[in-house]
């Protein structure tokens, strides 16, 4: 390589640098510091960290001198952040939350993954030319919008909805599907199909056809193509596959909202519920997302040692 | 035999796939609000959504956006490929350690953090939030394109232009760019694609008056049923297949030439 | 090559364009309203202040108002709030909405959007007053207050200087008479835990709805900060959880109106029109009592157009705006002179309850800050709660080591496979 051209070409990600530098990391480090504190009142005198009931008698104390209408000034008392383990802490309360969000995105890839590996498989052996419509209407429903497709499938699986009404032509009793886990697995499968089928696809093509001819040339059957021909040479679409179905199935929140009634609430709808909804709270918000964030990056380092692909075509 | 049980596992598949879409589409049409009754045909509800301000808004906010942050992502990211190319193996991994991090964490994650920094550093959300959120995480998609075409790319081609006398401009110009035009271009577009469907990170860093389409149609479904959702998700499906077709027919189209030019020489 | 690009240059130019011009949109202003037939008021915009003072100087307002809460245009000749009030003063109104009070609070607290002029209800005025979170209203500039019903309480603004009021209401619990038991009685908080109706119940997404409802059923007020009744009350909401449909805020007008639901609880306006549209549905307020609430305009600290925003609030507080409002929403209205034009039918339903409901009706104060925060911590824990049992969370984790421990042999078994291969072709 040109020694000229690695010098100045090398400034050239120096903008990127720094936009990652302020972007990427940094708010990684928010999140980790608003993870390790919160704001708590402490006493002005001395700086201890004022209890529940402290702050109760300073409370009253502020009331019974200018009446029981008054505001309460802003200075009562210091408000100082604090480093604290509570909210970690406080995570592991949720743990059956996160733990019911990844068995439901554990199933959700599964179906995805036993549904698309024949229809990859399929689309992979058939005319180059018709391939590309196959594919083409495949990519197609990605383009809608995610909530327009999520909320396509209320109507449909409402009590009243249109399967419950098919049902009941044939005299079969309406269902609860709606705001069920169900649905929210279904939810999943639907929205993230494609994006099982597409890696294992492009995996699938580079497997020769005479590949298998070969193999059944020396006497295997279909089974045993399968095993031994087909499923080691795809395993790198499946890594792929399972993490761009996984990751995003674990984190939903819109799903588990529009399907699930807020009865089945994920780990995405606890964060969201900490900074845009119902129970304000930053710190444990960030927390959740914290832990959340650790956990897929150990998913992902196993699985990258499964695989030795570059990571590009993991993501690509 | 086993073409005709692939031929209707196929079908099933698509099936499954387009018939949400295609309910939606039949119920656009419907003359009562209700999802499930079919009362009678009408186009009332396009109408409508043509004179919906706040839809009509935020599309214009989701096209400026996406516009803008794909432009500058390509910029950032093709200049920032060509430079990560050429680091030293160490920081090329630490820095390409950081540049997956966006797409491998979660989305809301990714949101949370941005929601945090723009309130951290007091910037009121607004058009300008939404769009750095976007630059964000369209930047990595553009590097992902081009690197691998820089690594495909003959070196020797460089030398050999150096060695007739090109100046260093004129080598990455006329020999690295169009080498690598085709990432820059998938780049570009994917980053377009994914700024326009984005919901989670529009979601935690837009302004009041600065909502993306997305975030608008989420606020639709919270409220009282509006078969408008059903006319514009039957618009947005038109849309894209016709845009889809478009660049498919243009494709085939250039390879087509290609196969052309290829046997006539 | 070179074309393509300046093509696709080109084009992101031409797109950019054009998406400035559908931000910059605004749909046409509809034709100015003829008086129906019969319709013997004929009311006009009061002169109280300087409609045109603010015109041409491209001042544009976010206003941040509860979802189906004001009356707009649905294809009829329809009074559009907003857009008249553009037509009238030139402001531009950005209009949003949000489902619940601690959704308001969280994205004001979270610091990131400037909103001009916000609706929230009484106990979070409170909240925000006692955390210096709004401004002080110039009621010189609003001068419509004096239309204002003075025997609201107004207990949650004191000086009456943060707030004006926009629209009251109570809670009550709306249901399908097809769908629930008529033997039943409804007139009771206790019917909304009867697993008669599993999987037929709506609640609140609102925690301090919700939490009002279950301390309502113990009997305790629901301004309690006691953290035992708190707990209590949180105990009683997850075992309700089991027979809930869903939590939801207007989502329930689709819910009921579509007939999903038994039961469902909600405000007395949108009682009146959910029965509109589905005949099947009925409110009734129950006799322990009921949360009575006002929704007040307020504008929030550092609002960029305060100014503008009281001249919205005075356009609220015209009679024919809040007589056009109330009539959308069926929500009650604060405003007398509006009141005195509503018909008779309108004066006595739910939205204007009998003077024992009355009585019987409690307020929303804000909790301190101890109590809210318990209240949020039991919601949170609320909504996650009934998730995986034990034996799940045990097993899954036993399967996940299993699984990496395979897979570390299997791999370590296939190189020492490929590398007595390589032994052996040597």
């Amino acid at each position: 390589m040109e020694p000229q051209l690695n010098k100045n070409s090398r400034f050239l990600a120096f903008p990127y640098l720094i936009w990652m530098a302020i972007f990427i990391i940094v708010p990684l480090i928010l999140i980790a510091v608003f993870a390790c504190t919160t704001k708590v009142a402490v006493d002005p005198v001395d700086g201890h960290r004022l209890s529940e009931e402290e702050i109760e008698v300073i409370e009253e104390e502020y009331y019974e001198e200018y009446g029981e209408d008054a505001e309460l000034p802003d200075d009562l008392y210091e408000e100082k952040t604090v480093f604290t383990w509570e909210n970690l802490f406080a995570v592991s309360t949720y743990m059956p939350t996160l733990i019911n969000s990844i068995w439901l995105a554990l199933i959700a890839t599964f179906i995805c993954l036993l549904l698309g590996y024949p229809a990859a498989y399929i689309i992979s052996r058939i005319k180059v030319s018709k391939q590309k419509m196959m594919i083409f209407l495949m990519i197609l429903p990605m383009w809608i919008n995610f909530l327009l497709r999520t909320y396509a499938w209320m109507t449909i699986l409402e009590n009243n909805g249109l399967l419950n009404k098919l049902l009941g032509l044939v005299g079969l009793g309406p269902y609860q599907f709606i705001n069920t886990q169900g649905a929210v697995v279904l939810g999943m499968v639907y929205n993230y199909l494609p994006f099982m089928i597409l890696p294992l696809y492009s995996i699938m093509t580079k497997i020769d056809d005479r590949t298998i001819e070969a193999a059944r040339d020396l006497g295997a059957g279909s089974a045993s193509i399968f095993k031994r021909v087909v499923l080691p040479l795809s395993t790198p679409g499946i890594v792929s596959g399972v993490s761009m179905v996984f990751v995003p199935a674990v984190s939903t929140f819109i799903i588990s909202k529009m399907l699930g009634g807020g009865t089945n609430m994920l780990i995405g709808d606890l964060i969201d519920l900490q900074f845009l909804g119902a129970s304000y709270n930053p710190h444990l918000g960030s927390a959740i997302s914290l832990v959340l964030m650790i956990f897929i990056l150990v998913c992902m380092s196993i699985t990258n040692s499964l695989d030795d692909e570059e990571m590009e075509g993991v993501i690509v | 035999m086993k073409k005709h049980v692939s031929r209707i596992y196929m079908a099933i598949v698509f099936f499954f796939l387009y018939s949400p879409i295609a309910i939606m589409a039949i119920f656009s049409f419907n003359a009562s609000k209700s999802r499930t009754v079919w009362t009678g045909f009408t186009l009332d509800w396009y109408a409508k959504l043509f004179h919906n301000e706040t839809i009509i808004n935020s599309l214009g906010v989701t096209i400026i956006v996406a516009v803008i942050a794909s432009v500058i992502s390509t910029i950032l990211g093709t200049a920032a490929a060509i430079g990560i190319f050429n680091m030293k193996k160490k920081t090329r991994g630490m820095v390409m350690y950081f540049t997956y991090l966006p797409l491998l964490n979660p989305e809301i994650v990714t949101g949370v953090s941005l929601m945090l920094l723009f309130v951290f550093a007091g910037m009121e959300m607004s058009f300008v939030t939404l769009t750095l959120a976007h630059i964000s995480f369209c930047v990595p998609y553009v590097i992902l394109n081009v690197l691998p075409k820089l690594r495909q790319m003959d070196m020797s081609l460089c030398e050999a232009a150096m060695d007739l006398g090109c100046s260093q401009r004129g080598v990455f110009g006329k020999v690295v760019l169009p080498e690598i035009m085709p990432g820059v271009l998938t780049g570009f577009l994917m980053s377009i694609t994914y700024s326009i469907d984005d919901f989670v990170i529009s979601y935690f860093t837009h302004g009041a008056n600065s909502q993306n389409l997305s975030v608008t149609i989420y606020s639709m479904t919270r409220k009282k049923v509006n078969p408008e959702i059903n006319a514009l998700s039957t618009i947005i499906f038109l849309v894209v297949l016709t845009v889809l077709l478009v660049m498919n027919i243009t494709d085939s189209r250039r390879q087509k030439k290609l196969r052309e030019g290829v046997a006539a020489a | 090559m070179k074309k393509t690009v300046c093509l696709l240059i080109v084009l992101m130019l031409l797109l950019t364009a054009f998406g400035v011009y559908l931000y910059k949109w605004k749909s046409p202003a509809p034709p100015d309203e003829e008086t129906e037939e019969g319709e013997e008021i004929e009311l006009s915009y009061s002169d109280s202040v300087d409609w045109d003072k603010f015109r041409d100087q491209g001042i544009s307002i976010n206003v941040y108002n509860w979802g189906e809460y004001i009356s707009v245009n649905e294809g009829g000749d329809e009074f559009d709030t907003n857009e008249e009030f553009e037509k009238l003063t030139g402001i531009n109104v950005n209009y949003s909405t949000f489902a619940t009070n601690e959704e308001l609070y969280a994205k004001l607290k979270g610091g990131g959007t400037k909103y001009d002029l916000i609706i929230p209800s009484d106990y979070m005025i409170s909240r925000m007053i006692n955390e210096g979170m709004l401004e002080k209203l110039d009621l010189s500039e609003i001068p419509n207050v004096k239309y204002m019903d003075k025997s609201i309480d107004s207990s949650y603004d004191p000086t009456g200087e943060y707030s004006v009021p926009y629209m009251w209401g109570v809670v009550g619990i709306i249901y399908n008479t097809t769908l629930v038991d008529e033997e039943d009685d409804l007139a009771t908080w206790d019917i909304l835990w009867d697993t008669k109706y599993a999987g037929s119940i709506l609640m609140f997404s609102s925690p301090r709805d919700a939490f009002g409802i279950a301390e309502k059923k113990l009997g305790y007020s629901y301004n309690t900060e006691d953290p035992d009744e708190l707990a209590a009350a949180a105990q009683l909401l997850k075992e309700q959880k089991p027979l809930v449909q869903a939590y939801v805020a207007d989502e329930v007008f689709d819910k009921m109106g579509g007939g999903e639901a038994a039961l469902a609880v909600y405000y007395a306006g949108d009682a009146i029109t959910m029965i509109d549209d589905n005949p099947d549905l009925d409110f009734i307020v129950p006799r322990e009592g009921t949360n009575i609430y006002t929704d007040a305009m307020c504008i929030p600290k550092g609002a960029p157009n305060k100014e503008a925003a009281e001249m919205y609030i005075n356009f609220m507080c015209e009679t024919k705006v809040a007589l056009a409002n109330c009539g959308y929403t069926n929500y009650s209205t604060p405003h007398t002179e509006a009141f005195r034009y509503l018909d008779e039918d309108t004066q006595n339903s739910y939205s204007y309850p009998d003077e024992e409901t009355r009585a019987k009706g409690e307020v929303y104060t804000a909790l301190s800050d101890q109590a809210s925060k318990q209240l949020e911590e039991h919601w949170t824990d609320i909504m996650s709660s009934g998730n995986s049992n034990p034996v799940t969370v045990i097993i899954f984790i036993v399967a996940c080591i299993a699984a990496i421990v395979f897979i570390n042999v299997y791999k370590r078994n296939k190189k020492k496979r490929i590398e007595l291969e390589e032994v052996e072709l040597r």
